[in-house]
């Protein structure tokens, strides 16, 4: 039995008002924290005392508005590259999510490095968001996209990823815990084998920082994207640490605003980091969300949130495991709160309808990874990821509605 | 039975549950006596793209009337697409061209027919409408 007392998860669940909503009449289980998390009081608030007290446009203005935004965003920043463990806060760039950071990298780092004939390593376990950026900069190159592939378990074959690494390789792209299986990948041994050749390694960090702490100097990764509305914060904000002895040597991604130096119509020179990777007006009123949710992160506590999504990780596996006709799809060793899994005779369509109105909200599909599906045989799985906000008995629920989707379907 | 009637109908069989497992039982039940589409048929070209089940919508044209098979690996969706061939099958292009598709609504299904990538529901009517436009210009032209 978890060692978590019941009035702590109650009292957490009381900070995310949607938790106490209704689906159909009955309450809502929300087991889909890997597609979004819930927000809790303190981001919808942070987001909505922004606009109605401080709203100002950032590193603009001499006026005490725009002076205080500008501290407040700046702030964040400090906030994220402390909460990442970055070298500096010169490193963190805010985007509008992970994809946005992942298509940064591979539109200005492959700018400046990838050459014809050259080779980018990306693994069958990527997002849709972590292959097609780096496909189309392969494209645009005439360079080759390289792909580790995956252990029945759900493993990256490490073995194999040793033999693809070569003086061609230009960048390894690889997620930190994969979406659709849970996997936690081990970036820190992929990252000595990737640099024992000099080769820099990019994280999709977007089920990543959710899950546990993010230590990018011990994880020695190049550049790490993650995304706020995975981590409790809000949508459209997200950014992307990266070694500033990198994004010195990047071209700009998008040109215009906050990203310029000087501007003439002879030549236009660049700010400096992180400024150059900023262009336009920045979201400011999710950052402050994002701050907002990485102060709620911080006071909860890593050990309570690992340990609660731990207890919920092995407790759903077991009672999935002693149903008949469940299969698991995804048993690395080490995993994330996430279990894709199938129900024999039944299509995860058809499950998933059913169990959505049963009030559990569960992800069904290909989880925009189709390359792993593929590689998997299937064409797609029920998926429940859960968050330190579930319980044992939202657990219970799933397993109740499984089984009435049997006896429906039978 | 003209296409109004057909949905007429239809709307008064669902209407006779209350509770939404009933209905969903009940499009399960449909979804085992679609008129299934031809092995051969099942292709590609056929295929309706919907991000989670696969569906399969295969039209015939004889003597001025079009007529629908379907099938789908997933049940419910399959129940759906019986629906469907329900009320549009065996009726002119004009007919099906100018029919209401509302009225998944009026049944309770209405989630199924909402633009979301969830299923290719939404497709399938518009292929079906596709179709039938089709076969009426085809008819102009001969």
């Amino acid at each position: 039995m978890s060692e978590i007392s019941e009035e702590k998860i109650r009292s957490v669940r009381n900070d995310f008002p949607i938790l106490s909503r209704t689906i159909y009449g009955k309450p809502l289980v929300y087991f889909d924290n890997a597609a979004t998390t819930q927000k809790p009081n303190v981001v919808i608030d942070a987001i909505s005392n922004y606009y109605r007290n401080d709203n100002a446009n950032v590193h603009r203005g001499v006026h005490y508005l725009s002076q205080q935004a500008t501290g407040a965003f700046e702030n964040v920043r400090k906030k994220v590259s402390t909460f990442v463990n970055a070298g500096s806060s010169d490193e963190i760039i805010f985007t509008r999510g992970a994809t946005e950071a992942i298509n940064l990298v591979a539109c200005s780092y492959c700018e400046t490095f990838l050459n014809a004939g050259d080779e980018i390593i990306v693994s069958v376990l990527e997002h849709h968001s972590n292959i097609v950026p780096w496909q189309v900069a392969c494209e645009r190159k005439s360079a080759h996209l390289k792909v580790i592939p995956v252990t029945p378990d759900g493993d990256l074959d490490l073995e194999a990823f040793g033999k693809l690494l070569n003086d061609r390789t230009k960048i390894v792209a690889i997620s930190h815990i994969s979406n659709a299986l849970g996997t936690i990948n081990d970036v820190a041994e992929i990252v000595k084998m990737a640099h024992n050749i000099g080769v820099p390694v990019f994280v999709d960090g977007a089920q990543g920082l959710s899950h546990g702490p993010v230590d990018v100097q011990k994880l020695g990764c190049d550049f790490y994207a993650f995304s706020a509305h995975k981590m409790y914060g809000p949508m459209g904000i997200g950014g992307l640490f990266g070694k500033s002895s990198w994004l010195e040597k990047m071209q700009p991604y998008q040109l215009g605003g906050e990203m310029i130096d000087r501007v003439t119509f002879e030549k236009t020179t660049y700010n400096e980091i992180p400024y150059k990777f900023e262009a336009g007006t920045p979201n400011v009123a999710d950052v402050m969300g994002l701050g907002a949710a990485i102060d709620y992160l911080n006071e909860l506590g890593w050990d309570f949130i690992t340990a609660q999504e731990i207890d919920l990780l092995e407790y759903a596996t077991a009672q999935l495991q002693a149903i008949e006709g469940i299969k698991i799809i995804g048993m690395a060793a080490h995993k994330a709160a996430i279990i894709s899994f199938l129900i024999d005779g039944i299509h995860f369509f058809d499950a998933g309808t059913i169990m959505d109105h049963l009030g559990v909200a569960v992800r069904t599909g290909s989880h925009c990874t189709q390359p792993l599906m593929n590689n998997l045989g299937i064409n797609g799985t029920l998926r429940a990821s859960m968050a330190f906000y579930n319980t044992r008995q939202e657990v219970d629920k799933l397993i109740d509605a499984i089984q009435r989707v049997k006896t429906l379907f039978a | 039975m003209t296409i109004t009637e057909t949905i007429d109908q239809l709307i008064k069989e669902f209407n006779q549950f209350d509770d939404w497992m009933d209905k969903y039982n009940y499009l399960i039940e449909m979804g085992r006596s679609v008129p299934l589409i031809d092995d051969t048929q099942k292709t590609d070209a056929n295929l309706i793209t919907g991000c989670q089940s696969r569906v399969w919508l295969s039209s015939e044209y004889k003597d001025g009337i079009i007529y629908f098979t379907a099938d789908s690996d997933a049940v419910i969706t399959k129940g759906i697409a019986y629906l469907l061939i329900r009320v549009f099958s065996g009726h002119t292009p004009a007919e099906i061209v100018d029919a209401e598709t509302t009225f998944l609504d009026k049944i309770g299904l209405k989630e199924h027919l909402s633009p979301t990538r969830s299923n290719g529901l939404l497709s399938m009517v518009k292929q079906i409408k596709l179709y039938a436009f089709a076969y009426q210009v085809r008819e102009k032209n001969s």
